[in-house]
Formats: C-alpha cells, sequence, structure tokens
C-alpha cells in the first residue's frame, strides 16, 4: 500500500494530483450539492484493489452521497472521479457492470420469490437465463438461503433480506461491492452472520466498500478507513493508527449519580489527556488507567462504578465529530 | 486513467440504449405473469358492457331522434371507436400512475434498476413500452368485440385504427409516467383522475359530437390529446378520414407521445439523483 497522510484536516490534494497507479475508486476535490445544500465539501480517495475501506461517520456526514457518487448513479457536481479507471460521467452503464451495490434500504421485489429476485436482476445485467439461474443457485447457498428459495421476499426477517440484497449484489460477479449501512436495524445475530459472509468475501479477495455508523462494524471489516463529519473528511488511516493517534491507549469509565458529572469532570481535568463528559459517566482518556483511576480515589472522589477498558474507534469517533467538552 | 473535472454536472443521456431496454423483458414479463389472470376476463367483459349500454340501449333512443352525429350511420358506430379510443387512455392512466410510484415508492424498483448498467432513458422506456404493449393487447380485444356489431366499414380502418389507439394511448404514458415520477404521494392520482381523466372521457367527442358544446368548451375539447384521439380513430374505422386533419391527429399525438416520454426521463431523472 502506497504511503498517505494519517492525519489532517480534511486532506489536501496529493501533490500535482497524481493518481496512484491500479486504483479501483480514485476522487480529488470531490463535491456534491444539492441545490444551495453541500453535502460533500471536496474529498479525496484512494481504494486499492483487495483493500476494504470504509466510510465511518453519523448521520448527515455525507456518506451516503460519496457512495452514491461511487456506485455511477449520481453525478458529482464537482472535482475528480474515476472508478475502475472509467469516468462515471461518461462511462456510468460501464461501471456500474463491473459493481455490486447493497443500498441502505431494501429495494428487493416484494412480489417475486427470492431466486427470481436474482435471476430478474441477473437480466439486467446481460446475464443468460441459465447462467442467471446457477449463479442463483450458488448465491442463496453462500448467504444460506437455499431452503428459502421459493419464499416471498415479504416473508423474510430482515436479517435474511439483507443476505439477499447482498447475494443480489454478487450476481455479476463485481469488481467492487458497495455496501451501504449493510447491518443498521439487523439484531446481533443477523450481523455476525451478515459479517461472517462479507469476511469470507474479503478472504476471496473482493474489493468491499463499506459505510456505517457502527464502530464495532467498522473495526469488524475495514483495513483502512475515513471519518466523515459534515461533509469533510476529517481522519483516515487503519482502525489501529486512527486509535493509536486521536486517543489514548486506555479508557477509564467513571459512573457518578446522576446530574453530577460535569462539575465533577472540572475536578478531574488535569487527571487524564483529555475528559469527555457523557450524561451516565464521564471517560477519562489516558495511558494508564488503573494508575488514573487510583488519583481520582486519592482526591476522595467515590464512583458508584469504575471500568478501565482499551481505547475503540468509537472513542475516536466521539473525539472527532465533536462532543467532547474538556480537552 | 480517465477522469473529469467539470464543475457543473453533465446530464445524463436522454436516448435509451435499445440493448439495455431489451434487458427488462425478464422482469416485464414477470410483472405480466403475475397479473395478465386479473386482466384477461374483463378485458373481454368491459368493452361489451359499454358497446351494449351505450352503443346499443342508449343508441336506440339517441337515433330515433335523428341526431346528427358528424357523418356516422348510427349511435353505436358514432360511439364504438370513441369507447375504444377513450379506453385507450384509460388502460394508459392505470399503466403509468400506480405502477409508477409503486416502481419508485414501495418496491423501489427504479432504484434497485439503476444501479445496474440500465440508465434512467432505459427504465423509462421499458416500462412505456409495456404500458404501449398491455394498450395494444387491451384495445385490440376491444376491436375484436366491437366487430359482431357490424359499425367497422373496412378491414383496413380497423387495421390502422388499431395502431392509432396505442398511440392516443402512448400520447398519455409519457405525461402520466411524468406526473406519478414527480409526485410523493398517492393523494396527487385522485386530482389527476376527478380533474383530467374523467372530464376528459365524458367531454372530448367520445359521446357527443363536440359542436353540442358552447364554442369555447368546444374549443378546449379541439385542444385536448383525447379527441384527437377519438376522431382519427372515427375516421378510420367509419372510413370517414379527412386526410388534412388525420394528418394534424396524428401528428398532435406523435408529438405528446414524444413529448411526454422526454418529460417522463427528465422527472425520473430528478426524482432518483436525490
Amino acid at each position: 500500500m502506497t504511503s498517505r497522510p494519517t492525519s489532517g484536516v480534511r486532506s489536501e490534494p496529493l501533490p500535482g494530483g497524481e493518481e496512484q497507479a491500479g486504483s479501483l475508486i480514485h476522487a480529488r476535490g470531490l463535491r456534491k450539492s444539492y441545490g444551495d445544500f453541500e453535502a460533500v465539501h471536496g474529498i479525496d480517495l484512494d481504494v486499492q484493489p483487495g483493500e476494504s475501506f470504509g466510510f465511518l461517520g453519523p448521520n448527515g456526514a455525507g456518506k451516503s452521497s460519496t457512495m452514491r457518487m461511487i456506485a455511477a448513479v449520481s453525478p458529482p457536481s464537482a472535482g475528480s472521479l474515476s472508478i475502475l479507471g472509467l469516468d462515471p460521467r461518461t462511462h456510468g452503464p460501464q461501471i456500474r457492470a463491473r459493481l455490486g451495490v447493497c443500498p441502505q434500504e431494501d429495494t428487493l421485489d416484494l412480489e417475486l420469490n427470492i431466486r427470481d429476485n436474482l435471476v430478474v436482476y441477473a437480466s439486467y445485467f446481460g446475464i443468460r437465463k441459465a447462467e442467471a439461474g446457477r449463479r442463483a443457485d450458488e448465491l442463496l447457498d453462500f448467504v444460506q438461503l437455499t431452503d428459502k428459495a421459493k419464499a416471498k421476499v415479504v416473508d423474510l426477517s430482515g436479517g435474511m433480506k439483507r443476505r439477499l440484497t447482498i447475494a443480489r449484489s454478487l450476481i455479476n460477479d463485481p469488481d467492487l461491492l458497495l455496501l451501504d449501512e449493510p447491518t443498521t436495524g439487523l439484531d446481533p445475530q443477523a450481523r455476525h452472520l451478515l459479517w461472517d459472509r462479507l469476511f469470507r468475501l474479503k478472504q476471496q479477495g473482493k474489493t468491499l466498500v463499506v459505510t456505517t455508523h457502527y464502530m464495532d462494524e467498522a473495526e469488524q471489516l475495514c483495513d483502512r478507513l475515513v471519518v466523515m463529519d459534515g461533509g469533510d473528511i476529517v481522519a483516515q488511516g487503519s482502525p489501529l493508527a486512527l486509535i493509536r493517534e486521536h486517543s489514548t491507549r486506555e479508557v477509564a469509565e467513571l459512573r457518578f449519580a446522576v446530574g453530577e458529572h460535569a462539575a465533577l469532570a472540572e475536578r478531574v481535568a488535569d487527571l487524564a489527556d483529555r475528559v469527555e463528559v457523557l450524561p451516565d459517566r464521564l471517560l477519562l482518556y489516558t495511558h494508564d488507567g488503573e494508575q488514573t483511576l487510583a488519583r481520582v480515589h486519592e482526591r476522595g472522589l467515590q464512583p458508584v462504578a469504575v471500568l478501565v477498558r482499551r481505547s475503540t474507534l468509537e472513542d475516536v469517533f466521539l473525539r472527532l465529530t465533536g462532543r467532547t467538552l474538556v480537552d | 486513467m480517465a477522469t473529469s473535472t467539470t464543475p457543473v454536472p453533465v446530464r445524463q443521456r436522454l436516448l435509451p440504449d435499445w440493448g439495455m431496454v431489451a434487458r427488462q423483458r425478464v422482469y416485464w414479463t414477470t410483472v405480466y405473469q403475475r397479473t395478465w389472470k386479473g386482466s384477461v376476463i374483463t378485458s373481454f367483459v368491459v368493452p361489451l358492457l359499454y358497446v351494449v349500454a351505450m352503443g346499443v340501449l342508449l343508441g336506440g333512443f339517441v337515433d330515433r331522434g335523428g341526431a346528427d352525429l358528424e357523418g356516422a350511420p348510427s349511435y353505436l358506430a358514432f360511439v364504438a371507436p370513441g369507447l375504444a379510443a377513450a379506453h385507450a387512455m384509460q388502460i394508459a392512466a392505470g399503466e403509468t400512475t400506480w405502477p409508477v410510484m409503486g416502481c419508485l415508492k414501495w418496491h423501489r424498483t427504479y432504484y434497485a434498476m439503476v444501479a445496474t448498467p440500465l440508465a434512467v432513458p432505459d427504465v423509462v422506456t421499458a416500462h412505456l413500452a409495456f404500458a404501449g404493449c398491455r394498450i395494444a393487447l387491451t384495445t385490440g380485444v376491444f376491436l375484436l368485440v366491437m366487430a359482431p356489431f357490424g359499425v367497422f366499414a373496412t378491414v383496413w380502418g380497423v387495421l390502422l385504427a388499431w395502431p392509432v389507439l396505442v398511440l392516443t394511448g402512448l400520447a398519455f404514458c409519457g405525461l402520466f409516467f411524468a406526473y406519478s415520477a414527480t409526485i410523493r404521494s398517492e393523494s396527487g392520482f385522485a386530482l389527476i383522475y376527478r380533474l383530467l381523466v374523467i372530464p376528459l372521457f365524458l367531454f372530448s367527442g367520445a359521446f357527443f359530437p363536440i359542436s353540442n358544446l358552447s364554442p369555447t368548451l368546444e374549443a378546449i375539447a379541439r385542444l385536448t390529446p383525447l379527441w384527437h384521439g377519438v376522431d382519427l380513430t372515427r375516421m378510420l374505422l367509419l372510413d370517414t378520414v379527412r386526410p388534412g386533419l388525420a394528418l394534424v391527429h396524428l401528428t398532435y399525438l406523435v408529438v405528446l407521445a414524444v413529448g411526454g416520454w422526454v418529460l417522463a426521463v427528465w422527472r425520473l431523472d430528478k426524482r432518483l439523483e436525490v
């Protein structure tokens, strides 16, 4: 993998806007506006073959708008974008022929049975009927829906629908798989089953691009990710590098009586690199949680409950998307 | 590597790729297979009910009054072509209002389609082509049902009237499609059915010669697409063709069909981009 800026608020274009050979997605100064509202403020991206790349960010961060531009359904308002080496503004159909798209909201045909959903979708890619049937059976097996092949979509659970959508996105054996919030709204069991399937695809060498607002999902699936907020990329790197760079090694969580947290934050502010006030607890970002905890006790503070843990992407996310009171 | 730096979004192509349109055959055949049973009986019964009630029974009264029917030999002969053309409009409305909203709102079919090599013009064209096929089938049956009533002047007239009926339907399809791709709620359909489809059905010369209307209303009626369809169909079926006027009718309907199609592509493109 080529070197890239690991930090940087709103990464600057690389010198001379050079292109990294073999990028599946290459964007420089990419913007999207709807009327007066600019959803994406000029971002730079490079996704390499075989990579699992994530967009992390709160709702409204510009993740989905970016995904729709990458999916070659929404033309960029400004900047340069190339997908699979082609310009989506002139080669949309050629690009889409090689993409697999798993949209945020299901777009399955509720009146067709499960297998027909795949076979009909295959026809849009010009795949002949016999071949489409063969692929449909293979993919139903992959997403563990073979015994539901003749069932109607309306009879499927949320998790099964997502799995069917993923099977459908694979019908054309895509070079690049786009997953927009693949597990939003699913129960834990369904999420893990889905992650397991996506992990297998990753093992097979498929390039995945995932948007999510779940930190655990990003840590599970992504080799590298960008954090988006308000239409900008505010950080990028591997999950581990992001944690190293934007958070401390450990976090001490202190729980006091409800309503006391904001006042108490002042009294422990100097004990940690950073203190985050949540409604039900204080988060003290520190290199040694136990030691910090000991010093909290030395000051005569008696939290109702304490927990020392490793930093996670969630901490990075909270910091970067701006909810810290004391820094 | 190809990249673009144009600051303004480039409009996607307007013309369909016919290969891409053909790829949707499997989808639309599947749609037809699951809906044809519901439509096949009514396709035969509805024309029969109309022709018997309006043409034969009501016509009995009208003919006794010695009305001037623009040269038609009987009220049955006058009303039958009008009914066929009005029916084409109603099928057009049926195929391009609720189904379009369904593909956008309930099944999100169009969203799934444009994520594949298909583009908006391909999707619109295939849907309109399907509507055209449904209109062709239904009006074909309508003509068959009317045949035994002995109102058709020539076989040639019937063979030419059939495509004219399809054209009349298609003249509405694009407009209805564009409207349906624009509105967000199905309450908008009540509006066009009450303010457009029903008034056109009643006042476009299907049931009575529009010269019976007040001069202003008659002028308005002459501007409505359905009147052009009704009059052209009647000319062909009753062998009363006036070439100049027929050409005006034909041009009007073709322009409307093509214009509606362009409008539909534009509206769906806007809707899907957001």
